[in-house]
């Protein structure tokens, strides 16, 4: 058996950034992701890679710009403020069509807000993140492991289509500790012939651009963007479905809310209520597949979130609103408790009978 | 014999630059020191987003366009990902470096970040189409400032080399024009060290250009150069700023 370690999940997240391959960093301090920072800034001195603490978060993304233009990985991590102001960056990168892993460990807001788990920037990350057509790839961490395993992942992905890869996690997922196993198989960097690393004399130039003023041209390569988003859909969705099969009631949650849901689950089954849980890892691509199948059987489907509701809308997308679908949520920093879901599991429970 | 030919990282196109606007002449020199220093094909350049935000067409180097005012962080980037391979250049405007990228600017300077910039100060927003800059001179006509450039509400002009001098991180900046051959001469020489600064990972080196925008300030080719002369340079001196490896120049 692989040897487990007990973690922090920014720290698995550090750690497994650098086991994929990425020797750049850039950061700019703020709660609760700065383990982050700190452990880049410890780590990457000593295998010769670059930690460097930015003047602003506006900077960090656009030196992740720069690294990723020639042809290097490289990541950024930041919390909701930060990652607005991250959002010029991420337009760019989207437009020069450039791979990228971005960690968002969302705290509550809107503004400052405050320092403690939110989910309120699900809509901001799953509808691109910027200005313009475009979309990130979203992985939703459901623990410490995945918080590791899902950065690998985004690398992975980020480098396949060449895109920004977003680790979408929650204060609690930053700073919660939990065993967690550190080998992974790394899909090594593909070629990356389009890179602006200096032509070395040997080929015409490479240009790393998001500017095109014939809109005919823009079209196009909107077009194609989105031929390959499509191809995305359809393959790279990923979900876990517990205790579905016989499920009445489907409860979906991600990140820190479904593991609060799966206790829920758990407390009702024992009282004999039949329930499941949907989660997503993938919050884009939304995995509908799971929605479309469970709005054939069961009869009513609760999303908990730690927002006012936002993945509901998607939920009620992918299932065409076939069953009703309810929010049971928190906000502001606050986490649904067990008991607050199982309340709500009863209700809808009963009214099945 | 002397044979008059384009610089070979210049590319063999024709610029959209309008008549008696001194881009081409910058961009000229910079691939005149390009071709001599023989590192065209190391060398990463970043575009700015203002006039010569298509400046990524125009060198035969790879190059990279970047978001209004961040070319420093981007050049940040490119540098730290292979210092020893990549040499890194910025070619910004005023607005660009002097307005919405002034952090960048000041926090790569502060870091003696191991890049070269070329700021072309023309004291006007080219590209929108004439506003006031943060380099527009005092009582300067602009179509944002229609009465002229008035201190009490605008401000004063953006001083760069100045105010980058009083920091500890640059290496070499100085300030320059090309009004005229003599002047022409002496940016060449100012842009050459700023890339051999790089090359000898000296550090920070920044070559600020007074330019001509005759579209903008409503002049004349002709009367453009003479306006550097008479209004830009009594308020921006030519001059070297800092030269840290050449401590006689301060």
């Amino acid at each position: 058996m692989a040897n487990k370690v007990l973690m922090k999940g920014n720290e698995a997240i550090a750690e497994a950034a650098i086991k994929a391959g990425c020797k750049h960093y850039f950061g700019y301090p703020i709660t609760p992701q700065t383990e982050i920072a700190a452990y880049m800034a410890k780590k990457m001195p000593k295998i010769g890679g670059t930690f460097l603490q930015a003047e602003s978060e506006i900077a960090a993304i656009n030196m992740v710009y720069g690294v990723s233009s020639a042809g290097y990985r490289v990541m950024t991590s930041s919390s909701s403020p930060g990652i607005s102001l991250k959002s010029e960056g991420l337009s760019y990168l989207a437009g020069a069509d450039l791979p990228a892993v971005v960690i968002n460990v969302q705290r509550g807001g809107p503004g400052l807000g405050d320092i403690q788990p939110s989910q309120s920037d699900y809509f901001q990350a799953t509808r691109g993140g910027g200005h313009g057509d475009f979309h990130m790839i979203v992985l939703a961490p459901g623990s410490v492991q995945e918080m590791a395993s899902l950065t690998v992942k985004g690398f992975e992905l980020a480098d396949k289509y060449r895109m920004t890869a977003m680790i979408l996690a929650d204060g609690t997922m930053g700073q919660m500790m939990e065993p967690v196993e550190l080998d992974f198989d790394v899909a090594p960097a593909p070629e990356k012939p389009w890179a602006t690393n200096g032509t070395k004399m040997q080929r015409k130039h490479n240009i790393t651009n998001s500017l095109s003023l014939v809109p005919e041209e823009l079209e196009k390569f909107n077009f194609a963007r989105y031929e390959r988003y499509k191809l995305i859909e359809e393959t790279e969705a990923l979900c876990e479905e517990y205790l579905m099969d016989d499920a009445e009631i489907a409860v979906t949650a991600y990140g820190i809310a479904s593991r609060v849901t799966k206790n829920a689950v758990d407390e009702a089954r024992k009282m004999g209520i039949k329930v499941g849980l949907i989660r997503p890892i993938t919050v884009w691509p939304f995995p509908k597949a799971p929605y479309e199948k469970a709005a054939e059987k069961v009869n009513h489907i609760i999303t908990v979130e730690l927002s006012m509701g936002q993945m509901i809308e998607d939920v009620m997308l992918a299932t065409k609103c076939k069953v009703p679908v309810t929010l049971c949520n928190r906000a502001g920093g606050m986490i649904p408790s067990v008991e607050q879901v199982l309340e709500e599991i009863k209700k809808y429970a009963k009214r099945g009978e | 014999m002397v044979v008059f030919d384009k610089p070979k990282s210049l590319a063999d196109i024709s610029m959209h630059y309008c008549p008696g606007c001194t881009h081409g002449i910058v961009h000229r020199l910079v691939a005149e020191v390009i071709d001599e220093l023989g590192i065209e094909g190391k060398t990463i350049g970043i575009a700015p987003v203002g006039c010569s935000v298509m400046a990524y067409n125009y060198f035969n180097c790879d190059m990279i366009e970047a978001a209004h005012g961040r070319a420093p962080a981007v050049a940040t980037g490119v540098k730290r990902a292979n210092p020893d391979e990549h040499i890194v250049f910025t070619y910004q405007g005023d607005g660009d470096l002097a307005s919405i990228g002034m952090a960048e600017t000041v926090h790569a300077a502060a870091r003696n970040e191991n890049i070269t910039i070329i700021f072309i100060n023309n004291a006007i927003y080219g590209m929108t189409g004439g506003q006031m800059a943060p380099t527009s001179l005092p009582g300067q006509v602009t179509q944002t400032s229609p009465y002229g450039r008035d201190v009490n509400a605008c401000g004063y002009p953006v001083k760069v080399c100045e105010m980058l001098s009083t920091l500890e991180g640059p290496e070499y900046l100085e300030r320059v024009t090309v009004n005229s051959v003599k002047a022409v001469k002496n940016a060449k020489k100012a842009i050459k060290k700023a890339f051999q600064n790089q090359i000898d990972k000296k550090g920070f080196s920044l070559v600020e250009v007074l330019s001509t925008c005759p579209t903008n300030w409503g002049m004349t080719p002709q009367n453009a150069l003479k306006w550097i002369d008479e209004k830009m340079i009594p308020y921006y001196p030519l001059g070297v700023y800092k030269d840290r490896s050449n401590k006689e120049n301060n």
